[in-house]
């Protein structure tokens, strides 16, 4: 009898080739028939090469452009890796400023109920609105693009570390800060090395919350903004009609928003521990 | 006479009742401790034994009063007093050695990083951790070694005043016998001055030179101040077999059961209220020269 993983490795790959194999007959079966449906005649208006493409044409796709992916040909003609860098920048940037405020806002939120009482209906007020609706103001006040992009992100990864840099820092334990107490550490040696590592685990959450969010979010904003990264990238291929290349990008944005987490999830668990 | 090492003075402390009215825990209580003694104080559970020894360590305020430490008033917690909590109070994240060492860094700011972890080692050494487990973390060890670390913690930083809050409370019998006597070892070899709250008679008498009743609350009274007149080293199995332990026993059983509710809920009116010191001794050359291990006599000196 096989292991538990390498069941469930083979599970996997018979449902990959199970679902690549349905698509793929489906697909060559809806070409042959040429039939128009209400929405293809809507959208497409019948162009030829506007039907769905089948795996195989994604993943010849994907190996062309994989093989040479940094190419830049002017502004509508670049390489998935430099689209993808680019939206990386603005996340990493964006979710870069939203922790250097959150994190140090949210230790003092959580260390003083004056502050939480005070600022607490700001933050139950901004925190729901759609990142997105920051867009218009942000390009009207900062006149720039790309620095509206990054602010969209900004907005959006706040929240989640704050709240959770708060409630973990309210949360740690009074006898630890009372060992902290007892040894006269004084408020910035308690804050690092009492209080920081006792919340880690829960401001790790949140960032993990928070960049998930921003990759959501950074696809949106490019639609929005333009120019490059992955989101106008998607955006350009679906008017140029390039389906095979929208649908390999959205299997990018996927892997790339998977390695993201596994990486917040890796420093999750380094800085767990058990009670 | 001169002022003890440690000296509370009139201490009081009321909380707000949850009732609109005011709860006095303890009112103008007085007591005094040596350098070097090794004290217990014994009550019912919510007495006010860890307001007291909150009070002692800086971590609460009182109501009134003032506790001095070589005649210096207490304000706030001072590495001068260590403390063990009940819950051991480790930090989870870092290994017994790193928790040990988080102490000695606090308080020999100077030291180098070998310094300290050689300082942190010999003291995890004196309580029976050493090799590999000293770098295990708190989850991965059990209730008897966690409290251990934390006995090495406090003793590693040498504090004037040891406070102990049920230290062993958690444990079973036999752990418990065990880091009962790694205690006594490690203070016979440090000269510490130990104050510690326990709910258990046997381990009072085998640890303290003098026993501190309280009386219920509210309106807790420290009542008596008992001196444990059985001499030093004392081992559990022997210390049964000695003419005065059954005595003192029989009459710390008497004081919890029945004159600690007795004695209890009487306010002070405004007298500073100190422990009336029993000692008993029957071998003592000039007691009955047959003492009747039944009846213990009572010698009250009245301090
Ligand atoms: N912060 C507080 N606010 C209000 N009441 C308190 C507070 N701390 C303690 N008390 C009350 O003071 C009394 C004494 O509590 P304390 O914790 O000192 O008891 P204890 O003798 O240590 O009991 P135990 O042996 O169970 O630990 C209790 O009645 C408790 O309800
Ligand atoms: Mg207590």
């Amino acid at each position: 009898m096989l292991s538990v993983n390498k069941r469930a490795a083979l599970l996997s790959v018979v449902l990959l080739i199970v679902a690549l194999g349905a698509w793929e007959i489906s697909v060559t079966r809806q070409v042959m028939g040429e039939a128009l449906t209400e929405y293809e005649i809507l959208m497409g208006v019948g162009q030829p090469r506007a039907a769905v493409p089948p795996p195989s044409d994604v993943i010849i796709k994907a190996w062309e452009q994989l093989s040479n992916p940094f190419y830049d040909n002017g502004p509508n003609d670049k390489g998935i890796g430099i689209q993808l860098a680019y939206s990386l920048y603005r996340v990493l940037s964006g979710f870069a400023l939203a922790a250097a405020l959150a994190i140090p806002l949210g230790f003092l939120i959580g260390m003083s109920p004056v502050a939480y009482k005070a600022l607490n209906p700001f933050i139950q007020v901004l925190r729901p609105i759609s990142p997105l609706a920051w867009m218009p103001l942000a390009l009207f006040i900062i006149q720039d693009s790309e620095a509206s992009a990054i602010f969209v992100i900004f907005i959006c990864s706040v929240w989640p570390m704050l709240l959770n840099t708060a409630f973990g820092v309210a949360g740690v334990r009074s006898d630890w800060v009372n060992v902290a107490r007892t040894h006269e550490l004084g408020s910035l040696r308690t804050a690092l090395t009492v209080i920081l590592p006792a919340a880690a685990p829960t401001i790790l959450t949140g960032m993990r919350i928070s960049i998930g969010i921003a990759w959501l979010v950074i696809v949106a904003a490019e639609m929005l903004v333009g120019g490059t990264g992955i989101g106008y990238y998607v955006w350009n291929e679906w008017n140029n009609l390039d389906l095979t290349s929208v649908i390999f990008s959205i299997l990018m944005i996927g892997l790339v928003g998977m390695v993201l987490d596994t990486i917040f999830a890796t420093l999750q668990r380094a800085v767990t521990y058990a009670e | 006479m001169s002022k003890p090492f440690l000296s509370v003075e009139r201490l009081s402390q009321t909380f707000p009742d949850g009732a609109g009215g005011m709860l006095t825990v303890f009112e103008n209580a007085s007591f005094g401790i040596e350098k070097g003694e090794f004290v217990c104080i014994l009550g019912h559970s919510g007495c006010g034994k860890s307001t007291i020894m909150n009070v002692l360590a800086g971590l609460a305020e009182p109501s009134a009063g003032v506790v001095k430490m070589d005649g210096v008033a207490v304000s706030g917690p001072s590495l001068d007093r260590g403390v063990v909590f009940q819950n051991y109070s480790l930090l989870p994240w870092l290994s017994a050695l790193k928790n040990v060492t988080f102490g000695i860094k606090a308080r020999y700011r100077s030291w180098s990083r070998e310094k300290v972890v050689e300082h942190a080692t010999q003291y995890l050494a004196m309580v029976g951790l050493e090799g590999d487990v000293i770098h295990r973390k708190p989850s991965q060890l059990s209730g008897g070694m966690r409290q251990r670390v934390s006995i090495a913690r406090a003793f590693a930083n040498q504090p004037k005043l040891l406070l102990l809050d049920e230290p062993f409370g958690a444990l079973d019998a036999l752990t418990r016998g065990t880091i009962q006597e790694e205690l006594l070892k490690i203070w016979s070899q440090t000269e510490q001055t130990v104050f510690m709250i326990t709910h258990d008679i046997d381990e009072a008498i085998l640890l303290a030179d003098r026993i501190l009743l309280m009386t219920n609350g509210p309106f807790a009274r420290i009542a008596e101040s008992v001196e444990i007149t059985i001499p030093r080293p004392r081992r559990r199995t022997e210390i049964v077999e000695h003419p005065n332990y059954y005595a003192i026993r029989n009459h710390l059983v008497q004081f919890l059961g029945k004159r600690s509710k007795e004695l209890a809920g009487r306010a002070s009116g405004g007298e500073s209220q100190s422990p009336e010191p029993v000692r008993i001794d029957l071998t003592a050359p000039n007691d009955d020269p047959e003492p009747a291990p039944q009846k213990p006599i009572l010698h009250a000196v009245n301090g």
